[in-house]
């Protein structure tokens, strides 16, 4: 008996040794190696902007002795990093969209950085206001991106002046049986804001009004306004009970494959259906999105999509010296631009690239009147809301108490 | 909160529930003869060490300390005492129980049942206290935490000032010497050493400065580069260099600029000043936030307790509890119509497939049996395709013309269609289990005695399928209703009151509570979770009602 028990402890202990103990003799042994040594960058981004990332990290890593670790978060990455950073176990720097930055600010996610005038001076000046929070510089662009209309030549060789113009001949493809719908844009069950926005706008409805320091004002919301009311009731004429142009069957699951399958002539959509458009081997052309007849112009959204600093990173000056000096650099963003073809927001990368892809100069031009997409928090209560709105008075609901209902549930949202 | 996992026929299938896919237990069968129950008794007492046994033993418990010590290492460092000692308590509960020969049912028992507290008393308890908080979006941290995210995004840069090209240095070690910033003003050159004390200018000719203006080396200095400086990220974020304006800071590892924190919290007010405006937030303990006079709020808040507020406001907010009401019924509706439409398909086709003159049966099951194997989630994509009012294949196949998903009532039948699509299958395969257990003599017997075929299904097969299917049949309830696959995959809820975006048509509670915590104006943990343990409630109940029933029903039948 005696024995058995020292046998048992023995196997014991070495069970313990082989299960689990090597986890805490980790730490000290990687602490030792000269890489570790130099610190470690951990940076999250979504799949493609990973796999583009990660020579540009590795080389960053390597001039500097430094480890950088390029992580690909495929889902969720906002909610993902607020959670992660709260507890503590978050990146030191994150890409992301500009519009995040109000929610990441509010929960403390992240942190501001300071780009020289001469720094700033090199990008798109839209694309340094969108990631401007408060006064503050919340992230480095990269690139931008807004909505066009993007027709098929074959079928409509003019770029329609206004919706009017649209209507009008997309009626008469429509009656000569070369196409099934007049116009693809992407309405689905419950609406789309961002998509609706450039015709909203046109009409004369806003979103928020801008304070004093053309900072957004969350106190004046536009929707349910007698503006947006005259917008949505332009918008429901051409719903299903109306011209039946807008419909909610076009969805951002089939628009672009409507338009692709030469269903409709026109797609409202941005630099990422043109990978499509092209492999359908469509001739196409690319033009601002019209507005109404009378109205004003429509603006599309600009969205940016940045480099943020996390707040919480183990390793914030690397990240900032990351961030600030080398994110800033035109190759990264030329790179980026391979990746996903999106105009970059630094000036002398869009003139490399501009040569050799028309397509990029054309959607510029289409988003040069766009608006900033607001990025404070209080633009998460106008998404739902309002696209649902839409949604229904496309479907035909009366436009005045739809809207004002809309305006009332946005603003109890709004603390 | 969670959602149901999805998976191939996770429209019915119950997480940790076998299939009835066995004889029911409770028919009569011959017991097994010269069962002998002292005899294990003996055994366990002298049993022989044999060599498998006591390695796997070993090996298991080798795998307890070791998760017991990999997750100590965590709860060490955040400081958590108490979790590291029912960690210790609970490890070492284990050991004593299985080096022991005794407490033989404990055996069996224990390791279940610490799963059971670790992954669902411990998630309902958490859900339980969040629900009294008013964590979510502005709230998620401490006090201290939006002290800080205030403070550091307040820096700004003072207007005019230079932008120094910075090297970090230090007299000693690389590694742990004290930190001093070498900073050069591009305009004049001047090169300056910066520490807590404050800025001093140095002499040129001390000083090696590169191309880009950063200063390679000096005497009595090791510059650092930047694997050794990131590795010291910490303490170079936090060195602040006093200046005349505000203070020096780094901004990355080869630039710095001069910076003025703008507002600072004073703790004798409790309060947040800026000192360019002198506007005050000061703190308001029970919103989590720093609100000023004019009831303006500073963005970054923190987690406060609420106390009931979440649960009043699910009863008491006519936005919430109108809706709420309506969503229940039809939350009902959709479970009882999910479970009872795809039980009655399944148990049907079970019983044609189950009379002795089918032929064939065996490609018939493999069919019906596909949509079960189809991944749930991918099917409820198509479906929502095919129901799309323009482009979708039942419109075009049928030549109607329904706006689907458009209306509420088509909708609601849309949903419960898919479902009965999805789980019949299912219920099919219980079904036929069940009734091979049912013996024929039964049936036979009936019909002798002159029954139709209807009576004899009444009186005999019924009751003895539903005496093995109602476990399933309520967890299948449970399951449905909270399945928020089927609707989120499928309409999201739509269509919605035209004045009303916030509860749809189509909303299960889950659904809706899934709104209200990620979406709209951010994630509300708080309210969600108060609202989750409304389901939780509600599914309690009417499962402790069904099964008391069932047992009821066996009492009769049996």
């Amino acid at each position: 008996m005696r024995i058995r028990t020292a046998g048992v402890v023995a196997l014991f202990a070495l069970a313990l040794a082989a299960s689990g103990c090597g986890g805490d003799s980790d730490e000290p042994a990687a602490k030792e190696t000269p890489r570790a040594a130099g610190g470690k960058l951990v940076i999250w981004a979504d799949d493609k902007r990973a796999v583009a990332l990660k020579p540009f990290a590795e080389k960053f890593g390597q001039e500097n002795g430094v480890t950088v670790e390029v992580q690909a978060v495929s889902k969720d990455l906002q909610t993902n990093f607020v959670t992660a950073s709260q507890q503590g176990s978050g990146p030191d720097v994150v890409v992301g969209a500009h519009d995040w930055i109000g929610n990441l600010v509010q929960n403390g996610a992240i942190d501001p950085v300071q780009l020289s005038a001469e720094q700033k001076s090199g990008f798109n000046e839209t694309a340094i206001k969108a990631v401007t929070f408060n006064g503050q510089l919340y992230g480095v662009p990269y690139a931008q991106e807004n909505l066009a209309l993007i027709r098929n030549t074959e079928l409509a060789p003019e770029a329609p002046k206004t919706i009017e113009d649209l209507v009008a001949n997309g009626k008469q493809l429509k009656a000569a049986k070369k196409v099934t719908e007049t116009l693809c844009l992407q309405v689905g069950q419950n609406g789309d804001a961002y998509h609706i926005y450039p015709l909203y706008a046109s009409a004369g409805g806003y979103l928020f009004g801008t304070g004093a320091n053309g900072d957004y004002d969350p106190k004046d919301l536009g929707v349910g306004k007698p503006e947006s009311i005259e917008a949505f009731k332009k918008i429901g004429a051409l719903g299903e009970k109306g011209e039946g142009v807008l419909k909610r069957s076009i969805a951002d699951t089939n628009s672009i494959a409507t338009f692709t399958g030469k269903k409709c002539a026109y797609l409202v959509s941005g630099p990422w259906a043109v990978a499509d458009v092209k492999k359908a081997n469509i001739t196409y052309d690319i033009s601002a999105v019209p507005g109404f007849a009378g109205g004003k112009e429509a603006q599309p959204f600009v969205g940016v999509q940045a480099f943020y600093v996390a707040a919480k990173g183990k390793n914030k000056a690397l990240a900032q010296e990351f961030v600030a000096n080398y994110t800033t650099t035109p190759e990264l963003a030329v790179a980026l631009y391979q990746a996903e073809p999106r105009p970059p927001a630094l000036t002398a990368a869009l003139d490399q690239v501009k040569g050799s892809d028309p397509d990029l100069a054309k959607f510029q031009e289409a988003g040069k009147n766009g608006q900033v997409l607001p990025a404070i928090p209080a633009m998460a209560a106008i998404w739902d809301p309002f696209g649902k709105a839409e949604a229904a008075v496309i479907g035909g609901a009366d436009p005045t108490s739809t809207i004002t209902a809309a305006g009332k549930t946005i603003s109890g949202q709004i603390k | 909160m969670s959602t149901p996992p999805s998976g191939p026929g996770s429209v019915t299938r119950t997480p940790g529930r076998e299939p009835a896919g066995s004889p029911p237990s409770r028919l009569p069968r011959p017991r097994p003869s010269g069962s002998r129950p002292s005899r294990s008794q003996v055994t366990r007492d002298h049993a022989p060490i044999t060599l498998t046994g006591l390695a796997g033993k070993v090996l298991l418990l080798g795998l307890t300390a070791g998760v017991a010590v990999w997750a100590a290492f965590p709860l060490i460092a955040a400081g958590m005492w108490a979790g590291l000692a029912l960690l210790a308590a609970s490890t070492a509960g284990l050991f004593y129980l299985y080096l022991t020969r005794r407490h033989i049912p404990a055996k069996y028992l224990v390791p279940g049942t610490l799963f059971l507290i670790a992954f669902q008393v411990f998630p309902v308890i958490y859900t339980a206290s969040t629900a009294f908080t008013n964590f979510g979006d502005g709230h998620r941290g401490s006090k201290d935490d939006a002290i800080v995210a205030i403070q550091s995004s307040s820096v700004t840069q003072v207007p005019g000032s230079a932008e120094y090209a910075l090297s970090i240095a230090t007299k000693g070690d690389p590694a742990t010497g004290p930190l001093v910033f070498l900073v050069t003003d591009p305009g004049t050159g001047a090169v300056s050493i910066g520490d807590t004390g404050g800025l001093r200018q140095l002499d040129a000719a001390d000083v090696t400065v590169g191309t880009a203006g950063k200063v390679t080396a000096a005497d009595g200095y090791t510059v650092l580069n930047f694997g050794q400086a990131s590795a010291r990220s910490k303490e170079i974020t936090d060195l602040v260099v006093p200046t005349a304006g505000g203070a020096l800071r780094s901004s990355g590892l080869s630039r710095a600029y001069e910076g003025k924190a703008v507002r600072a919290y004073e703790a004798g007010c409790d309060c947040v000043r800026d000192t360019e405006t002198g506007r005050t937030w000061t703190a308001d303990e029970e919103a989590g936030a720093f609100v000023a006079s004019d009831g303006e709020r500073l963005a970054q808040g923190w987690k406060v307790n609420v106390g009931l507020r979440n649960f009043t406001r699910v009863l008491t907010d006519e936005n919430i509890s109108g809706p709420f009401l309506g969503t229940l019924i039809w939350n009902f509706a959709f479970a009882i119509g999910s479970t009872g439409g795809t039980f009655l398909l399944g148990m049907l086709i079970a019983l044609a497939l189950h009379s002795p003159r089918m032929r064939g049966t065996n490609l018939y099951r493999v069919l019906l049996v596909l949509p079960y194997a189809m991944p749930s989630f991918a099917m409820l994509l198509a479906w929502r395709d095919m129901f799309n009012a323009d482009f979708g294949l039942i419109n075009s196949l049928f030549g109607l013309d329904v706006d689907w998903f458009g209306q509420a009532w088509t909708a609601r039948f849309a949903v419960i269609l898919v479902q009965l699509w999805l789980g019949y299958p299912y219920m099919f395969l219980v079904a036929t289990g069940a009734l091979q257990a049912i013996p024929r003599e039964l049936t036979e017997a009936t019909s002798v005695d002159g029954a139709s075929p209807w009576q004899s299904f009444r009186a005999v097969t019924l009751p003895l399928l539903l005496v093995a299917l109602s476990p399933l049949l309520i967890s299948s309830f449970a399951f449905n209703f909270n399945n928020f696959n089927a609707i989120y995959l499928t309409t999201e809820g739509a269509p919605f009151p035209a004045d009303n975006p916030t509860n749809g048509a189509t909303d299960l509670l889950i659904t809706y509570t899934y709104r209200l915590a990620f979406g709209g104006q951010g994630a509300q943990f708080g309210f969600a979770a108060a609202i989750s343990l409304f389901i939780f409630a509600i599914v309690a109940v009417v499962s402790a009602v069904s099964f008391r029933r069932t047992r009821q029903q066996e009492e009769v039948w049996a």
